[in-house]
C-alpha cells in the first residue's frame, strides 16, 4: 500500500494502480474528471506534486501509475476562448489565425505548454509555426493533441493551443491537403446511378449463392 | 517496467521465429471452420451467460443477463420517488425541434444535418460533448472509393462478415452513402492520410476484400470527433442554433397523446435536478454498453457505455434487435495490467504484424474477421495451452508488432501508430521491438435499436444512430464499419428528423408508460432492486459498512472492481 494525498486528504491505496483507479479505490464516483479511460479524451489532466519536492508535475489520471507521495488536484473543467467562426468563411494563413486569437503574438516562449503536455507535443514549436503562418507544419506537429487542457491552464499569455491547432488542422485538411480524385470520381459515379444495379441484384440473391459469393471473392494482395 | 523475466523468454521465442515468418502466410479458415471454432469458443455462444426477456417488447428473447437486468430494472424515476405527473406539469426548461441524447459521433452528425435541414436543435449528453466511443476508435473508416473497389464489395464483405444476418436495405446505405461520408468529413477539414497527390492511403481491415480502411494515423475516431464537435459548436450562432448541454443525460423519454415521441427527461449530473425538454423528434445516439461488462470481461469502452439508450427505446415500446450478439475485440491489452483491455487498434494487424502463441508460432491468420479471431485465441489459450499467462494470472497472446517495421521500412510503427507507441511506451515497452500481449476484450454491441434506413424506428418521432441501434452489422461488424456508421445513419436521422419535425404539432406529453410499464413488471413478477438507466458504472471500493447492508454484493463487486 502507498500513501497519496486526493483533495488535499490523505488516502492509502494498493501500488500499481492508475491515478484513476486510486481515486476510485479511495471511494470516489466520477462524474467529471473521466471519460474514455484510455488516454484518448483529455477528459482527466491531472497535476500533481510529490512531498519534499517543488516541481509541479502533468499527468493523465487514466494513464499514469500513482508514487508513494503525491499530492493530486484533478482540473475538472478549465474555461477556454473559442471565437465564433465558420471553416467556410475563413482561409487558410496566419493571419487568419491571427485574426482570430490574437494572443497568439503575446507568446513570449517560455515553453510551460510543452512541459505541461502528457502527450509529449512540442506545443511551443506548434504555436511558433502559427505565427510563422506554417500551417502545415503546426498541424502535423499538433496533430497527436487530445485537448486536455493542461497547457491552456500554464499559460502565462493565455493562449488555448488546443483549439488554435485544431482550427489549424481543419483549415490544413480542407485547404492545404490535396483533394482525393478518386473520391471525387466514385462520387459522380454514384450520383450517376451505378452499382444500384449491382447491389439490388447482392439483395435479391438467393443466401446460398450469396454465401457462394462471398467465398470465392478474391483478396487484393 | 518493461516485461518480466519469465515473459521475456517467450519472447525470445517470437524473436526467433520471426525472420522465418516474415514470409509466410497463415492459411484463412474455410467457412465450415469459422462456424465451428465460433460455436465452441466465441462467448456469445457460452449459454449460461444469457437468459430469456421477461418483459416488454423483446419478452422472450435472448439477452446477456447484465442487458436483461437493465432492461427489465425499474425506471429511475419511480425508484427515485418522483410524481410523474408533477414532472410532465413542469414548464420545459427548454423546447426545441430535434432532441439529440448522446455527443459522440452519431450525434454530432445528426445535429448537424438536423440543423441544416431547418431544425432548431438541442444536444444533450451524460459526460462532456465528445467523451464517446467514438474518439477512442483507432484504426479507421471504411469507403469503397477506389478503382479496383466498389460499394458491391463492400456490400458482400458486410453481410459476410456479420454472418449473412445483416438487414440488407441498411447495408445498402451504408456503403451507398460511405464515400459521400468521407468527401463530407473531408469537407469539414479531417486529415485523413494521404499520398502527395491527393490519394487517401488505405489498408486492410479484418474481413476486407480491398484496401478500403482509411485513417487519420491512429486517431481515426478522435479527429473525425473533434471535427464534427467543432463544427457543431460554429453553428452555435446561427439564426437556427444548435445547442449543447453536458453532464445532463436522459433518464427517460416523453410521450404525446397519440404515443408519439414528445421529448425527453434529463438528469443534471452536477446539481442532481431534472430537466425537461419538449421535442418535436429525438433521436437517441448514445452508443453501445460495454461498461455492463458482459461475462465479467473488460472492455474498451468509454466510461459512458452503459447502454442507456436501449433502456429508454424499450420502455416506450421499441423492439430491439441482435441484442444476443456483441464483439470481443481480438486485441484487447492483456499486458500491463495497468492498462488491461484497453484497445490496440487492428490496425497493428493490418499493417503486418502477426499473431503468435507462447512458443511463437503463428495459429491464425491475423486478418479473420474479429468474432473469428477472437474465438481463436480464446482456444489457442484454453483448448491448447499455449496462451502466454501474466504473473496476474492473466491469458494472452504475442501480437508481433516489430514485424510492420520490417515489412514496411523503419519509421513505419512510429509515424501509423503513434497513439499505441505512447499507449506502451508508458509502461516501459517499445511497440518498434518489442510484441505486445494481447487477449479479447469486450468492444462493441452488434446490435441494439430496430431501424429502418432513414434511422426511425417502430415509435413515431424517435429516431436512433450509431451503436445504440441494430441491424446493419448482423451479428459482427467489421473494422472501420463503426466510424462509417456514425456519419451514414446519423446523417440519415438529422435529415428525417428536421423533416418530420415541420410537420407535427407538438402534443402534451406525458409519462403515463412507465405507469404501463411497472404494470407489466408486476404482472412478470419482477421484484424491486436495480433501477435504470445505469448513467454510470461504480468503480468505487465498497466498504465493510455497505457491505453490512447488502452482503450479497460482496462477490458482484469483487468482480466488478477486477474487471474495471
Amino acid at each position: 500500500m502507498v500513501d497519496i494525498s486526493i483533495l488535499g486528504q490523505r488516502y492509502e491505496v494498493p501500488e500499481g494502480l492508475t491515478i484513476l483507479k486510486a481515486l476510485e479505490w479511495s471511494g470516489f464516483q466520477m462524474t467529471r474528471g473521466v471519460g474514455c479511460r484510455g488516454g484518448f479524451c483529455g477528459a482527466c489532466g491531472t497535476v500533481y506534486r510529490l512531498s519534499n519536492d517543488h516541481k509541479l508535475y502533468y499527468a493523465l489520471a487514466c494513464q499514469t501509475v500513482i508514487k508513494a507521495g503525491m499530492i493530486l488536484g484533478e482540473i475538472p473543467f478549465f474555461p477556454a476562448q473559442r471565437p465564433a467562426y465558420k471553416l467556410e468563411n475563413l482561409e487558410a494563413s496566419g493571419e487568419a489565425l491571427i485574426g482570430l486569437y490574437p494572443e497568439i503574438l503575446k507568446c513570449f516562449g517560455c515553453n510551460t505548454c510543452s512541459k505541461a503536455c502528457p502527450q509529449g507535443i512540442d506545443v511551443l514549436n506548434v504555436m511558433s509555426a502559427v505565427i510563422r503562418g506554417d500551417l502545415p507544419s503546426a498541424a502535423e506537429a499538433s496533430f497527436d493533441c487530445i485537448a486536455c487542457g493542461l497547457c491552456v491552464a500554464r499559460c502565462p499569455s493565455d493562449n488555448v493551443p488546443p483549439n488554435v491547432s485544431l482550427l489549424v488542422r481543419r483549415l490544413y485538411g480542407k485547404y492545404l491537403s490535396p483533394p482525393a480524385g478518386h473520391l471525387r470520381y466514385r462520387l459522380q459515379e454514384l450520383e450517376g446511378g451505378s452499382y444500384k444495379a449491382e447491389i439490388n441484384g447482392l439483395k435479391s440473391a438467393p443466401l446460398t449463392e450469396l454465401r457462394q459469393q462471398y467465398a470465392v471473392r478474391q483478396i487484393e494482395e | 517496467m518493461s516485461y518480466p523475466a519469465e515473459m521475456k523468454e517467450s519472447i525470445a521465442k517470437v524473436e526467433a521465429s520471426r525472420p522465418a515468418r516474415q514470409h509466410q502466410a497463415f492459411p484463412k479458415l474455410d467457412p465450415q471452420e469459422r462456424e465451428d471454432i465460433l460455436r465452441t469458443y466465441h462467448p456469445d455462444y457460452i449459454s449460461g451467460a444469457f437468459r430469456e426477456i421477461r418483459v416488454g417488447p423483446n419478452k422472450g428473447d435472448r439477452a446477456p443477463h447484465e442487458l436483461a437486468n437493465a432492461l427489465e430494472a425499474e425506471p429511475l424515476l419511480i425508484r427515485d420517488g418522483f410524481s410523474l405527473k408533477k414532472i410532465v406539469q413542469q414548464e420545459p426548461d427548454a423546447k426545441c425541434d430535434v432532441l439529440v441524447i448522446g455527443g459522440g459521433g452519431a450525434g454530432a452528425s445528426a445535429a448537424l444535418l438536423a440543423q441544416e435541414n431547418g431544425a432548431e436543435v438541442l444536444i444533450s449528453t451524460k459526460l462532456r460533448f465528445g467523451d464517446a466511443n467514438t474518439m477512442m476508435a483507432q484504426g479507421g473508416i471504411q469507403a469503397a472509393d477506389k478503382d479496383n473497389d466498389s460499394p458491391a464489395l463492400h456490400y458482400l464483405d458486410v453481410m459476410g462478415g456479420g454472418a449473412f444476418a445483416c438487414d440488407p436495405d441498411l447495408v445498402e446505405a451504408l456503403v451507398m452513402d460511405a464515400p459521400k461520408v468521407i468527401a463530407w468529413l473531408e469537407s469539414l477539414g479531417v486529415m485523413f492520410d494521404k499520398e502527395p497527390d491527393g490519394t487517401m492511403r488505405t489498408i486492410h481491415g479484418g474481413g476486407t476484400s480491398r484496401k478500403r480502411m482509411h485513417a487519420a494515423r491512429d486517431y481515426t475516431g478522435a479527429e473525425i470527433m473533434r471535427v464534427l464537435r467543432d463544427e457543431v459548436r460554429s453553428r452555435a450562432g446561427e439564426p437556427i442554433p444548435i445547442r449543447v448541454w453536458e453532464f445532463r443525460p436522459a433518464v427517460e423519454l416523453l410521450l404525446d397523446e397519440k404515443n408519439r415521441i414528445a421529448g425527453a427527461v434529463l438528469k443534471d449530473l452536477d446539481t442532481s435536478r431534472l430537466m425537461i425538454v419538449h421535442a418535436r423528434a429525438v433521436i437517441i445516439a448514445s452508443g453501445g454498453s460495454g461498461r455492463l461488462h458482459y461475462q465479467g470481461f473488460p472492455t474498451t469502452n468509454h466510461y459512458g457505455a452503459t447502454g442507456d439508450g436501449l433502456v429508454l427505446a424499450y420502455r416506450v415500446g421499441a423492439r430491439l434487435s441482435f441484442i444476443d450478439t456483441m464483439q470481443y475485440h481480438p486485441t484487447g491489452a492483456a499486458y500491463p495490467e495497468q492498462i488491461l483491455g484497453q484497445l490496440v487498434t487492428e490496425k497493428v494487424r493490418g499493417l503486418g504484424a502477426q499473431v503468435c502463441n507462447a512458443d511463437g508460432e503463428q495459429f491464425v491468420y491475423p486478418l479473420e474477421t474479429r468474432d473469428v479471431e477472437a474465438a481463436a485465441f480464446i482456444r489457442e489459450c484454453t483448448e491448447r495451452s499455449k496462451g502466454v499467462v501474466t504473473s496476474t494470472g492473466q491469458m494472452g497472446v504475442w501480437l508481433d508488432a516489430p514485424l510492420i517495421d520490417l515489412l514496411r521500412g523503419p519509421g513505419t510503427i512510429a509515424a501509423e501508430l503513434p497513439a499505441m507507441v505512447r499507449q506502451f511506451n508508458r509502461f516501459g515497452i517499445d511497440l518498434a521491438h518489442e510484441p505486445i500481449l494481447v487477449y479479447p476484450t469486450l468492444h462493441y454491441q452488434n446490435g441494439g435499436v430496430s431501424i429502418r434506413p432513414d434511422a426511425g424506428t417502430s415509435i413515431p418521432g424517435l429516431f436512433v444512430a450509431g451503436e445504440a441501434s441494430g441491424g446493419i452489422h448482423g451479428r459482427n461488424r467489421l473494422m472501420g464499419n463503426s466510424l462509417l456508421d456514425i456519419c451514414v445513419f446519423g446523417r440519415r436521422a438529422g435529415m428525417a428528423a428536421a423533416l418530420l419535425a415541420k410537420d407535427i404539432a407538438p402534443g402534451n406529453p406525458h409519462l403515463a408508460h412507465l405507469d404501463e410499464w411497472e404494470h407489466l413488471r408486476r404482472e412478470a413478477g419482477l421484484e424491486e432492486g436495480q433501477a435504470s438507466p445505469i448513467l454510470l458504472p461504480d468503480y468505487t471500493r465498497k466498504t465493510s459498512l455497505v457491505l453490512l447492508r447488502h452482503p450479497s454484493i460482496e462477490e458482484e463487486v469483487a468482480g466488478h472492481f477486477k474487471s474495471n
